[in-house]
């Protein structure tokens, strides 16, 4: 059965880099971690860089003339140019620190959206989205009486590309969208979608946080104006996101935050900003915590990201064929897994997805309930919640099979 | 596992007591928990000597949010406005008899938060993490 469903990966070597998936979450229960589009858990070399900049050379970047400072500021450099690398951007000045997707968003918002939006402006977003590329799009309208409209969800999960295409026709001056919904796993089509907004002039932001992690993603090729995504989703740690931007719009931006760093020279009336990448660094960075995202994408590089969305793709799969085998399980989007990533969020007859997460924590697995930060797709869908198995490089078939297992226990328990 | 979803609890889910919208309502009062978006909206109509006269509650969410509020707005018709006052949080948890996580108890206590926020208003809740 298991072996109709390939996976271009060794499941088992990916796990013996992962110490946090060998516990039992209680004497006999083996972990099943199935959270992962919420964060991932992180291999040993991510943590053993950050131990080891910790533990060696840690100190402030870009200032110090000492020998640790510049260890740091080599690492924490090199680490920039990896992570471009990653996604091919065409320069370094164009990867910038934040703290998170979120930040990396609200940074666009507030330097090119204030600086750029005129009163009646239009922004395109979609219904599917994270509420962080919701948010600061409905503060930035407030701010500068921009009008934000959305694509809705049409059937099957997957945006209505012909009102898209309408709202295209309005002229709007930014338009953003999710290349991977945190809930449903659709992947909508990306480049088709830039190039039309493209066509008309709009500027295009990517929201990479659920994309980036789980298959290749390469910025020139999207034409994305901006990308923004997470470190802590894609094994590396918290603390840190990324901001892609082409470098001529990142240069036309004013600052975001002001600060040290972000200047070239500071006198009290006026200030002369810093090149990029740095215009956009105020403040001290998460130096170990960017060296330890340079560890965690030379460790997805080395696996290959294609073979890491082939994998996800037989696990979801796998996940799709045998929960329709249950009953009473509703899956919200699409089953195609062609445009589908490794996130099934679902909603049984039987129990609310909250009480469903807590019998499948029971027994040792680790899922997520609630709106998962989109509340706007679940009122579409007509649920209040659901609960959601999202899946990475390091899950197994067998892992699918304790969460139908699970899935029966909590049918058993309320169908009594 | 038996012990959170023990059989009251699955019955005052499965067969809720007091269920529907009283109209008029002399107390009526919403509120969600948005960690998993449970719902209570319960409605009150209270007489002249400031005693519960009739409770009328609607709901979406989970066993244990649900259940907590059958089980607890069950029990305030002629009960009066002072005595409602001197319910506590464990006592809705003695009620429900089972381990909560720190998670769940949001779920377990939305009921009293609704009931003491619409009959007080919100200051006389003061959240579920304090004592």
């Amino acid at each position: 059965m298991k072996s109709d469903y390939s996976t271009p990966l060794d499941v088992d070597a990916i796990r013996a880099d992962f110490p946090i998936l060998h516990q039992e979450v209680r004497p006999g229960v083996p972990l099943v971690y199935l959270d992962n589009a919420a964060s991932s858990q992180k291999p040993l070399a991510v943590i053993e860089t950050i131990s080891d900049y910790y533990s060696r050379y840690n100190a402030n970047v870009h200032r110090g003339i000492h020998k640790l400072s510049e260890a740091a500021t080599d690492a924490y450099e090199s680490a920039r140019r990896r992570i471009q690398a990653f996604i091919n951007a065409a320069s370094f000045r164009e990867i910038i620190f934040t703290r998170n997707t979120t930040e990396s968003i609200n940074l666009v918002a507030q330097s090119w959206g204030r600086s750029n939006l005129e009163p009646g402006d239009l922004i395109v977003s979609t219904e599917m989205e994270h509420h962080s590329n919701i948010v600061p799009w409905q503060m930035l309208a407030g701010q500068t009486g921009a009008v934000l409209k959305f694509v809705p969800i049409a059937e099957g999960g997957i945006l209505d590309l012909d009102v898209y295409h309408q709202l295209l026709e309005e002229g709007p001056k930014l338009v953003t969208f999710t290349e991977m919904s945190n809930v449903m796993g659709t992947i909508p089509p990306a480049r088709e979608m830039i190039e039309a907004a493209h066509a008309v002039g709009a500027v295009v932001h990517v929201d990479g946080a659920q994309s980036v992690p789980h298959m290749p993603v390469d910025v020139q090729a999207l034409d994305a104006d901006f990308l923004s995504f997470s470190s802590h989703k894609m094994c590396g740690p918290t603390g840190v996101g990324v901001l892609y931007g082409k470098r001529e719009i990142l240069e036309a931006m004013p600052p975001f935050l002001g600060g040290g760093d972000m200047i070239k020279r500071v006198e009290l009336g006026q200030s002369q900003w810093n090149d990029l990448p740095y215009k956009f660094e105020a403040g001290t960075p998460a130096i170990g915590e960017v060296i330890g995202l340079g560890a965690a994408v030379d460790y997805l590089g080395a696996i290959g990201m294609d073979k890491v969305h082939q994998h996800e793709q037989a696990v979801t799969k796998y996940a799709l064929d045998r929960l329709s085998e249950v009953g009473g399980v509703r899956v919200l989007g699409p089953e195609d897994v062609s445009i589908k990533g490794g996130a099934v969020a679902m909603v049984l007859d039987c129990a609310h997805p909250h009480d469903v997460a807590q019998v499948l924590d029971h027994h040792g697995i680790a899922t997520r309930a609630g709106h998962h930060c989109a509340m706007p797709l679940h009122q579409h869908c007509n649920v209040v919640a659901s609960t959601r198995a999202s899946f990475y490089l390091y899950n197994t078939f067998e892992e699918v099979d304790r969460l139908i297992d699970g899935l029966y226990k909590v049918k058993e328990l309320f169908a009594r | 596992m038996d012990d959170l979803y023990r059989e009251i609890i699955l019955d005052h889910y499965q067969n809720p007591r007091k269920k529907g919208k009283l109209e008029p309502a002399d107390i009526d009062y919403a509120e969600d928990n948005p960690v998993c978006g449970d719902h209570i909206h319960l409605t009150l109509q209270i007489d002249e000597n400031d005693v519960v006269k009739a409770v009328g509650w609607e709901g979406e969410g989970c066993a244990i949010s649900q259940a907590s509020a059958s089980m607890l707005y069950e029990t305030l018709v002629s009960k009066s406005l002072d005595e409602i006052r001197t319910i506590g949080k464990d006592d809705v948890l003695e009620m429900l008899g089972i381990p909560l996580s720190p998670v769940r108890l949001k779920c377990a206590l939305l009921s009293l938060k609704v009931l003491k926020a619409g009959a007080y208003g919100l200051t006389a809740w003061p959240g579920e993490e304090e004592d």
